[in-house]
């Protein structure tokens, strides 16, 4: 009976699944040792979105809300990966520990391009400057190639609650601040809470 | 700006290999004064590691680009953090000297 209750109670309240976070460029070390301490073998673990975090607030100096849009995330999200990653980093500071980079809900992303041309593909490591020819070569009928649409394992729909109109989530913008195209009704989440004690019901 | 392309052979005519970490040989052409180096890949008959292996020795050459039939998940990321260029070329039949031809094309 116990073990019934507890399998019914994980699926109704089970957390929603993390959102992939996206990231751009890895560290390619594993990690920093403190200096003139023996080697400990509990080392803090920064995971790579908290690496990336804090990567593009204080090295790259964006702000959260631009930081939160690279890594596709919403802006409370990422403060909290980036006070995470703070605290981990003060840790390891002042107890003198060894920090590794491991883990994390990840994935590396790389913008791609095709070339109708020669036909190969080319990625773009240097973000920074906008691309316009083949890197092969060098026709300008070059097209981008969107592999990450629909990666995310967190499919989130906004739905309306008067029509069933649905869309696809945006992360950052609540699904209550959108609104429905055909009967301008504020959405709600599919499948949220909201969702089932509104089912059926007319607009706000 | 030197480019690294894998060859199943040591010789202009020979074709592209469609593998990075287990192709015969790397090809370092240099865009600047036109040369070409041929060098055996040391890590052909690796059982595990081959891809980063070549990484590394890619690396080590100052490659700003590679142009391979296919790029495996373990390499993408260090090519990526090393802000090497990937070219990805799905055409087992071109030659080392088309493709050098090509990459001529831009300068």
């Amino acid at each position: 009976m116990i073990v019934i209750f507890v399998s019914i109670n994980c699926s109704l309240f089970m957390a929603r699944p993390k959102r992939i976070r996206r990231m751009n460029n890895p560290p390619h070390y594993r990690g920093f040792r403190p200096i003139g301490l023996p080697e400990e073998n509990n080392p803090v673990v920064i995971n790579f979105e908290e690496y990336e975090a804090i990567r593009l607030s204080d090295f790259e100096l964006n702000g959260q809300v631009d930081a939160a849009q690279i890594m596709g995330i919403s802006r409370p999200t990422f403060a909290r990966i980036y006070e995470s990653a703070r605290r981990k980093v003060a840790l390891a500071f002042v107890h003198g520990k060894a920090i590794i980079f491991e883990g994390g809900k990840v994935y590396f992303n790389t913008d791609w391009f095709s070339c109708k041309s020669c036909g190969c593909w080319f990625n773009h490591p240097a973000k920074e400057l906008k691309i316009r020819n083949c890197a092969l070569c060098g026709s300008t009928d070059i097209e981008q190639y969107n592999e990450n649409a629909g990666l995310n394992s967190v499919e989130d729909i906004c739905i309306c609650p008067n029509c069933g109109n649905e869309k696809i989530h945006t992360p950052g913008i609540p699904c209550k601040n959108e609104k429905c195209p055909e009967c301008k009704c504020n959405m709600i989440r599919k499948g949220g809470p909201h969702h089932h004690q509104m089912k059926n019901k007319n607009c706000r | 700006m030197k480019i690294a392309i894998t060859s199943t052979g040591n010789s202009p005519d020979s074709k592209l290999d469609s593998l990075l970490g287990r192709c015969s040989y790397f090809v370092f052409y240099d865009t600047e004064n036109h040369s070409t180096e041929f060098v055996p890949n040391p890590n052909k008959e690796n059982i595990e590691g081959a891809g980063p292996a070549s990484v590394q020795l890619i690396a080590s050459r100052g490659a700003v680009k590679v142009v391979s039939g296919e790029f495996g998940a373990k390499v993408k990321s260090l090519f990526d953090s090393l802000k090497i260029q990937l070219i990805v070329l799905k055409d087992p039949d071109k030659q080392v000297s088309e493709i050098i031809e090509l990459l001529n094309h831009k300068n």
